[in-house]
C-alpha cells in the first residue's frame, strides 16, 4: 500500500476529564502538502497537534483514542522526543522559548552543537563541551533564510512577540530531517509583511518535499497557500476540501455552522467633532528592544477609538507598553491636563488606565487560576472591587464576582466549562477573550488594547470589534488600539497614528486611500505623501 | 539635559545593584561592625577564617548544581554528609590513616553518596516543586536510619568490635571519634590541610603575580582581536592594580615582621577547592549542563525539546550528593575529630546559609556567591560571640545572633522566592 501519505490520523477521540473535545476526527496529509486546519476557538485544533507531538498534557489527561499512521506504519507518539525523532517538528501556539536564553541557544535548544574535550572521551557524550561558534552561525543561517536581522547573540527576554516567533520557526528551519511541520498559528502575532515572508518561507519548506500542517484564523491566508483544507467545528470533523474549489465564505460558513459576517473593508467614516484632549504625549520615548519608540507627540481625544498601526518592530506596540509603565520610558505624560507618573504601573492602573497586553502569557493571565479570578483581579487589587465588609473583615464577594464573570463570559463567548475553570486549560484564542473582559472589569476611563483580535477565530473577532464600538459609544470610554491588522483598526477607529521608526508618519482617518497608509507604514513622511496626493 | 540624563542611568544603575546585593551588602556591614565590637586581633581573626574557609568551602560549593538545575537549595546534602562519615569511620575502624585514608575514605564514600543521592533524586522527582521540603525531610529520615545503625547494629549485627570507637558495651559507636594524625595516628587529621603549608603572604604574592601574568596576556590577546572582547582592557588593568596593591602590602607585613607573617595557608586544599570551582564553571559550559539551565529555566519546555528532565535532575542531585560528602571529609580532617551523631546535622542549614549571604537565591547561584557567602557567614561566626559579649556583656547573646543569622537568612530568601513566585504582573 503506497498512497503517499505522510500522516494519517484516524478516528481520533479525545476526552479532558469527560469533555470530549475531539470526536473521531480523520486528518490526512501528503508529502509536500500544505494543509490548513482550521476551526473556532476551542474547536480542537491545538489539542490535535498535541497529540501528534506527543504532548505530556494528552498523556497526562488519560491518552486519546485512534490510530496514527507516519509514514504508512502504525506509530505510538508517546512523547515529543520520540515525534522528533520521527521527523515531526512544531511551532507552538505558545512560545516554547527561554527567556533567559539567547536566541542560538533556543534555536539549538537540546541539538547542541558539541565538541570532544579530554573528559568527555572517558566520561562520555554529554560531558562534550558546547561549541557556541559553530551554534552561532547555524543560528545565523536559520535566521538569514527567513531574512531576520536581528543577531542571533541577543537574549530572548524583551524581544517583540513578533520576532519570538520568528525565532521559534527558525528553530523548526535548522532542523534537517524533518518530514513534517506543524505551524500553530504562527502568523498570529506577525504583521501582515512578516506573515507574507513566513508564508514564502513555508513554499519553499513544502517544494522540498516537506509536509507542513498550518493552523490559522486567517483565512485569505488558508486559500493563498494550501493545497487542502481540513475544518473542524466543536471537535468534530466538518470536511476536507480542495482549497482551489473552495472560497473564504465556504470555508467560514463551515467553520461555524452559519452564516457569518466576514470583516470587510467597509471604513467607517464619522463625522470629525471636535473633542477635548484627555491624553497628551509629549517628547515620550520607550525603551523596548525591538520596538523603541522616540521623542514622539500625540493627544488623544476624550471619547474617541485611536488606532495605532505601522509595521513590525517600528515602535506601535512600545507606545502602550510605556504609557503602562511596564517597558522604562521616559518624557511627559499629561492625563486629563494633570502630569502623570511614568514607570509606575499601579499609577496608571490606579488613574483609570487599563492594558489589554499583545502578549499575554507573559504579562496577561495566571495560568494556574480560575477564569474568575483572572477577570476579576486587577479590579480587585487596585480598585477594592467585589468586596464585601462583615464587620472587622472584608472578604470576596462571590456572589457578586460569578455573576459579573457569568456576564463577560456571556458577553465574550469564552468557551469553557464553568467561570472556575482554570485559564491554562482554554484554548488560545479563549485565554485572549479572559484577558479584554479583565481589562473591561476594571471600568477604565481609557482602555489600551494591544492585538485584541490576535489568535481568535472570525466569528469572535467581530464579537471583540463590536464589543469595543459599543463600549465607546454607551459608555462614552476612550479606546486606544494597536493593531498589525489595517482592516481593522479601519472599521472601528475615528483616527489612526501610523507609526514608523519609533516616530508618527502621520495620522489618517479611515476613509484615507489604501495607498496613503501603505506609503505611510514603509515611512514616507506625510509632506511627500500629501505632494503626491495633489 | 543629556547629563541629567546620564546621571540618571547611573544612579539606576547604582541601585539596582544595591537592591540585588543586598543581603550580601547587609552582612558586609555586620561582619565590619562585628569585627570592630570583637575586640579580637587580626590575627587572629584572619588565621581562623583561612581555617574555616579551606574547610567549608567544598561543601558551599556542592549546592550551586542543584540550585542552576532548579531544584533549588539542596537541604539533602545532608545525607551526602552521611556518606562521607560512613567513610570516615570505614577506614579509621580499619585504622588506615594519613592521606591513605582520606584518599581511600573519598572512594568509599563514593558509592554511598551515589546510591544517597539517587534516592534522593527519585523522591525530588516525585516531589517537584517542594523540593526543598522533601530535602528537609529526606535528612530527618536518613539521620534516623543513621543512628539506628552506628547506634544499634554496630557490634550486634554488624560485626565491628575491639576498638576505641566502639561504645564500652560493645553495641553502638561512641559519641566522638578521634582522626588524629601526628606520629601515632589514628587518624586523617590533616590529610589534606598538611601536605603543603605555605605562608599567607607569599601564596599572595604567588597569587596576585599569577592574576598579574594573566591580566597582560589577556590585554595583549585583546589588542589583537577585532571584535569586542567579554571584558574590557579597562577590566584587566583594574586586576593588574589589584593585584600589585596585594603585593605591596604582602611585602610590607612580611617586612615589618608582625605576628601576621606567621599565618599560613593549606595550599593543596585550597587547590582542591579551586579544581571544584573550575568544575563548576566548566560543566555549565557542557552539554549536560547546558541541560541542568534548561531544565532549571523551564521543565515543560526542557520537555517538550526532548530532554528528559527526571534523569537530568536526578543527575544533579547525585553530583550534588557527592560532592557534600566528599566536602565533609574534607570537613572533618581538617576539624581532626568526628561528632559521630552531630558533624552531619547542621551541614545544610549551614552551607545554605553561606551561599545565601553571597548573594545567591533559590535560582540563581554561582562560584563567586559561594565563596564571598563562605567567607563572610564564616567572619559572623568568629566574630559574634565576643562582639555579643562586649556589646551585651554575655557571649551567649552572640550564640542566638549566630542561629538567627543561619535561619533568618534561610526563612527571608524563600519568604522572598515564594513572593516572587506570586507577584504575577498586576495587570
Ligand atoms: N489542558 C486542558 N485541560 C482541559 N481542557 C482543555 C485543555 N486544553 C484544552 N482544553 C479544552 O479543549 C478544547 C479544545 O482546545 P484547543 O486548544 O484544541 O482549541 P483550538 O482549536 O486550538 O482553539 P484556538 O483557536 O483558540 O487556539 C477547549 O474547549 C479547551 O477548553
Ligand atoms: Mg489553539
Amino acid at each position: 500500500m503506497n498512497n503517499g501519505y505522510v500522516l494519517q490520523m484516524k478516528d481520533i477521540s479525545k476526552e479532558y476529564y469527560g469533555n470530549k473535545v475531539l470526536k473521531g476526527v480523520n486528518l490526512n496529509v501528503k508529502a509536500g502538502e500544505i494543509h490548513c486546519l482550521v476551526g473556532e476557538n476551542g474547536a480542537g485544533k491545538s489539542t490535535l497537534m498535541n497529540i501528534l507531538f506527543g504532548m505530556d498534557v494528552i498523556h497526562s489527561t488519560g491518552g486519546y483514542e485512534g490510530e496514527i499512521l507516519f509514514n504508512e506504519k502504525i506509530t505510538e507518539i508517546k512523547s515529543p522526543k520520540k515525534a522528533m525523532e520521527l521527523g515531526i517538528g512544531m511551532v507552538h501556539q505558545e512560545f516554547m522559548l527561554i527567556p533567559e536564553f539567547t536566541i542560538t541557544e533556543n534555536i539549538k535548544l537540546n541539538r547542541e552543537i558539541t565538541k570532544d574535550n579530554v573528559i568527555s572521551k572517558i566520561l562520555g557524550d554529554r560531558l562534550r563541551t558546547i561549541d557556541s561558534k559553530r551554534m552561532n552561525d547555524d543560528a545565523r543561517s536559520a535566521l538569514d533564510r527567513l531574512d531576520m536581522n536581528i543577531d542571533e547573540w541577543v537574549r530572548i527576554v524583551g524581544l517583540p512577540v513578533g520576532h519570538m516567533q520568528f525565532v521559534e520557526i527558525a528553530r523548526e528551519i535548522d532542523k534537517t530531517k524533518v518530514k513534517l511541520m506543524v505551524f500553530d498559528e504562527p502568523t498570529a502575532v506577525l504583521t501582515e509583511s512578516e506573515a507574507d515572508n513566513l508564508l514564502k518561507s513555508m513554499k519553499k519548506l513544502a517544494s522540498s518535499g516537506i509536509a507542513i500542517l498550518f493552523i490559522t484564523h486567517r483565512l485569505d491566508e488558508v486559500i493563498s497557500i494550501s493545497d487542502n483544507v481540513t475544518i473542524l467545528r466543536d471537535g468534530e470533523l466538518v470536511k476536507t476540501l480542495v482549497t482551489s474549489e473552495s472560497s473564504v465564505g465556504e470555508i467560514a460558513e463551515l467553520m461555524v455552522g452559519r452564516k457569518v459576517d466576514i470583516l470587510n473593508k467597509e471604513e467607517k467614516n464619522k463625522k470629525q467633532v471636535k473633542r477635548e484632549v484627555i491624553l497628551e504625549l509629549k517628547d515620550f520615548s520607550v525603551h523596548m528592544p525591538g520596538e523603541e519608540v522616540k521623542n514622539i507627540n500625540l493627544k488623544i481625544e476624550n471619547g474617541e477609538i485611536f488606532g495605532i498601526g505601522g509595521l513590525a518592530g517600528q515602535g506601535k506596540v512600545g507606545i502602550a507598553n510605556g504609557i503602562m509603565g511596564l517597558y522604562p520610558s521616559n518624557g511627559e505624560l499629561y492625563l486629563k491636563g494633570n502630569k502623570l507618573k511614568l514607570n509606575d504601573t499601579n499609577n496608571s492602573l490606579e488613574n483609570g488606565l487599563a492594558f489589554v497586553s499583545e502578549d499575554r502569557r507573559e504579562v496577561g493571565l495566571i495560568l494556574d487560576s480560575s477564569i474568575e479570578l483572572n477577570i476579576i483581579f486587577t479590579a480587585l487589587n487596585i480598585q477594592n472591587k467585589f468586596l464585601k465588609k462583615y464587620l472587622f473583615f472584608t472578604l470576596q464577594n462571590s456572589k457578586k464576582i460569578k455573576k459579573h464573570t457569568d456576564e463577560m463570559i456571556k458577553k465574550l463567548d469564552i468557551r469553557c466549562t464553568s467561570s472556575k475553570q482554570n485559564v491554562g486549560k482554554l484554548s488560545g484564542g479563549n485565554q485572549q477573550k479572559v484577558c479584554i473582559a479583565r481589562a473591561l472589569t476594571q471600568d477604565p476611563d481609557i482602555l489600551f488594547v494591544s492585538e485584541p483580535t490576535r489568535g481568535i477565530d472570525i466569528g469572535a473577532k467581530k464579537l471583540v470589534l463590536d464589543l469595543l464600538v459599543e463600549l465607546n459609544k454607551e459608555l462614552g470610554m476612550t479606546i486606544v488600539m494597536t493593531s498589525s491588522e489595517l482592516t481593522e483598526l479601519r472599521k472601528i477607529s475615528d483616527r489612526i497614528a501610523i507609526i514608523s521608526e519609533g516616530k508618527v508618519a502621520g495620522i489618517l482617518k479611515p476613509g484615507d486611500s489604501d495607498k496613503k497608509f501603505g506609503l505611510m507604514m514603509s515611512g514616507t513622511k506625510i509632506k511627500e505623501l500629501q505632494e503626491e496626493v495633489i | 539635559m543629556a547629563e541629567v540624563k546620564e546621571i540618571n542611568k547611573k544612579n539606576s544603575q547604582l541601585k539596582s545593584f544595591f537592591i540585588k546585593n543586598i543581603v550580601t551588602i547587609i552582612f558586609i556591614v555586620i561582619t565590619i561592625i562585628g569585627i570592630l565590637l570583637s575586640e579580637l586581633s587580626f590575627t587572629f581573626i584572619v588565621n581562623e577564617l583561612i581555617n574555616r574557609i579551606s574547610r567549608n568551602s567544598f561543601l558551599v560549593l556542592s549546592l550551586i548544581i542543584p540550585i542552576l538545575a532548579g531544584i533549588g537549595l539542596n537541604f539533602g546534602i545532608v545525607v551526602g554528609a552521611m556518606a562521607g562519615q560512613t567513610a570516615i569511620i570505614m577506614v579509621t575502624y580499619w585504622g588506615i590513616t594519613g592521606l591513605k585514608g582520606f584518599i581511600l575514605s573519598l572512594i568509599f564514600a563514593f558509592p554511598f553518596a551515589v546510591l544517597f543521592g539517587y534516592l534522593t533524586g527519585k523522591l525530588f522527582n516525585k516531589t517537584k516543586g517542594q523540593e526543598m521540603i522533601a530535602g528537609l525531610i529526606v535528612g530527618f529520615f536518613a539521620n534516623g536510619i543513621y543512628q539506628f545503625v552506628f547506634l544499634y547494629l554496630v557490634g550486634t549485627i554488624i560485626p565491628m568490635k575491639n576498638t576505641v570507637m566502639i561504645k564500652p558495651d560493645g553495641v553502638g559507636l561512641r559519641n566522638t571519634i578521634s582522626l588524629c594524625g601526628g606520629d601515632y595516628p589514628d587518624g586523617i587529621k590533616y590529610a589534606l590541610d598538611g601536605i603543603f603549608r605555605l605562608n599567607l603572604f607569599y601564596f599572595m604574592i604567588i597569587g596576585s603575580s599569577l592574576v598579574m601574568i594573566y591580566a597582560v596576556y589577556k590585554i595583549l590577546k585583546n589588542r589583537n582581536k577585532k571584535y569586542i572582547p567579554v571584558k574590557s582592557s579597562g577590566t584587566y588593568i583594574t586586576y593588574i592594580i589589584i593585584a600589585l596593591v596585594f603585593i605591596a602590602v604582602s611585602i610590607g607585613v612580611l617586612v615589618s615582621g608582625s605576628s601576621l607573617a606567621m599565618l599560613k595557608v593549606p595550599v593543596i586544599t585550597l587547590a582542591v577547592i579551586a579544581v571544584l570551582c573550575l568544575f563548576n564553571v566548566l560543566i555549565m559550559k557542557t552539554k549536560i549542563g547546558q541541560d541542568f539551565r534548561t531544565v532549571g529555566l523551564s521543565q515543560s519546555i526542557a520537555k517538550v525539546s526532548g530532554i528528559n528532565v527526571d534523569r537530568t535532575r536526578l543527575i544533579a542531585t547525585i553530583i550534588s550528593t557527592v560532592l557534600a560528602a566528599w566536602g565533609q571529609i574534607i570537613f572533618l580532617q581538617n576539624i581532626g575529630t568526628m561528632n559521630t551523631y552531630g558533624n552531619h546535622m547542621q551541614v545544610g542549614m549551614f552551607a545554605i546559609a553561606a551561599i545565601l549571604i553571597g548573594g545567591a537565591s533559590v535560582t540563581k547561584a554561582n562560584v563567586r556567591h559561594a565563596l564571598i557567602g563562605t567567607a563572610l557567614f564564616h567572619s559572623v561566626f568568629i566574630v559574634s560571640p565576643t562582639a555579643g559579649k562586649t556589646l551585651f556583656g554575655d557571649a551567649q547573646i552572640g550564640e542566638f545572633f549566630r542561629a538567627f543569622v543561619v535561619y533568618g537568612v534561610i526563612g527571608i530568601s524563600l519568604g522572598l522566592h515564594a513572593w516572587k513566585k506570586r507577584a504575577v504582573s498586576r495587570l
